[in-house]
């Protein structure tokens, strides 16, 4: 029920934004993230964004994996 | 970056999976508390890819199932009022309550609509000004703050027939009533995901601090649940509790203040009542009194018999990790999700679909 999926804005007017799901177009709420941008990610939950996701941390957390994986952390 | 498929790479995954393997040494058991991990872990296996010595067990983490009996027996007579028209998520209408379900209430002529959003609750609201729509507020601190959005809404929209029947829960007091009951005894924590992206890492501390188990907020994906268990286990080796967060690209340690603002603006702390727990204090929230105008318990004199538990059901037993779904006498049998007795069959979420669905983890 906490389920929130990434989505792509695509365009924001007022406190709604258009967003990308999986190549379906979805409004969606931006009462919770109004520091949200166009070109942003977010994680949407019950139409809602409630989250603006890091890209910069989302690609230090894909090295940590791969390093990790290959066993040559720490 | 779209932050689905790369964390799914089943190469990378592999590689974690054989560190945790050479890692863990020492006996121990990780609970996961949210329903949409259990989900994660068992459509993807990871259960039968842990090394024996990690046991995973499944905790309260689903809204839907540990909302009591006599909450959803509210639900169900308030669909029973003339003029009323119920909004809820579709996962709320199978839940069976002590004696009928919505989507039971709905065939014999309530109306009962199912949402997305409550921004589409707004609407039903807006277009039905002759009538009350009540939603159903049941959720999380992932949800609830989207509800609190949604009452600052019907005030500046000025819809009036707009309610909430608000029987949100909190995660971090229910966590602390599992442990202090002495019940469970685990050796690491998965935190989850979506209920900290709202309320952050620190609301964690005290289970890190106090009871010295380790604690790892993690995302959704495989790679993610994966990471979070090489993290634990790590701690587990080392000796440690800490909070760590895993899922750096959903979770900020203070949260989402906004969030946590208008979440605050509308609600206050209350005791709630969580199925197979009975009443936890200050793990409920409350419509506070300056927005009792949007509160369905104060504006409909809800009346219910005393609620009755499903007969052979050990949903309560389940929700506390006591009991796995293979040791109910009615799962698979008198409890499908065609026709569930208890809610954690029902929901997508629930531990007795996840078994039902992929088996039972250890190749059943």
């Amino acid at each position: 029920m906490c389920l929130a999926i990434p989505a792509l804005i695509t365009s924001i007017e007022d406190k709604e934004a258009e967003v990308e799901i999986g190549g379906i177009s979805r409004r969606i709420s931006l009462w919770l993230t109004p520091e949200a941008r166009v070109g942003d990610y977010v994680l949407v939950h019950t139409g809602y964004a409630i989250n603006v996701l890091d890209q910069e941390r989302a690609e230090e957390t894909l090295e940590i994996l791969r390093e990790i994986a290959e066993g040559v952390e720490d | 970056m779209k932050y689905i498929t790369e964390f799914r790479s089943s190469e990378l995954g592999e590689g974690l999976i054989s560190r945790i393997q050479q890692r863990s040494k020492t006996p121990t058991r990780f609970m996961e508390f949210c329903g949409g991990h259990t989900v994660t872990i068992f459509r993807y296996g990871i259960r039968q890819l842990l090394p024996p010595t990690i046991e995973m067990v499944s905790g309260p983490g689903c809204p839907i199932c540990v909302t009591a009996n006599a909450d959803l027996d509210k639900a169900i007579a308030l669909s029973q009022m003339p003029g009323v028209i119920i909004t809820t998520f579709g996962d709320m209408l199978k839940v069976p309550g002590s004696r009928s379900s919505l989507e039971k209430a709905r065939a014999s002529g309530a109306e009962v609509q199912t949402v997305y959003s409550t921004m589409d609750a707004l609407d039903i609201a807006e277009a039905n000004r002759g009538k009350s729509v009540v939603f159903l507020g049941i959720g999380f601190e992932t949800t609830a703050p989207t509800i609190a959005a949604s009452i600052l809404q019907a005030e500046e929209r000025g819809i009036k027939n707009y309610h909430v029947l608000s029987l949100h829960k909190v995660c971090p007091p229910v966590i602390k009533a599992l442990l202090d009951s002495g019940e469970v005894e685990l050796g690491g924590l998965v935190c989850p995901g979506h209920v900290s992206t709202i309320i952050g890492s620190h609301p964690w501390e005290f289970i890190a601090q106090e009871y010295g188990i380790p604690c790892v907020i993690s995302g959704f994906e495989p790679l993610d649940v994966l990471q979070c268990v090489k993290m634990l286990t790590e701690q587990v080796e080392k000796g440690e509790s800490r909070v760590e967060i895993a899922y750096k690209r959903g979770v900020r340690p203070e949260g989402n203040i906004m969030a946590l603002e208008l979440m605050e603006r509308v609600f206050e702390p209350s005791p709630a009542r969580w199925r197979g727990m009975g009443e936890i204090a200050g793990s409920g929230l409350k419509i506070r009194s300056e927005y009792q105008r949007f509160d369905a318990e104060a504006n409909f004199d809800i009346k219910t018999a005393p609620a009755v538990e499903h007969k052979g059901c050990i949903c309560g037993d389940i929700l506390r990790g006591v009991k796995a779904p293979a040791d109910c006498k009615l799962f698979g049998k008198a409890c499908t999700p065609e026709n569930p007795v208890g809610p954690c069959m029902v929901s997508a979420e629930g531990s007795c679909s996840a078994y039902y669905l992929y088996g039972d983890g250890h190749g059943g």
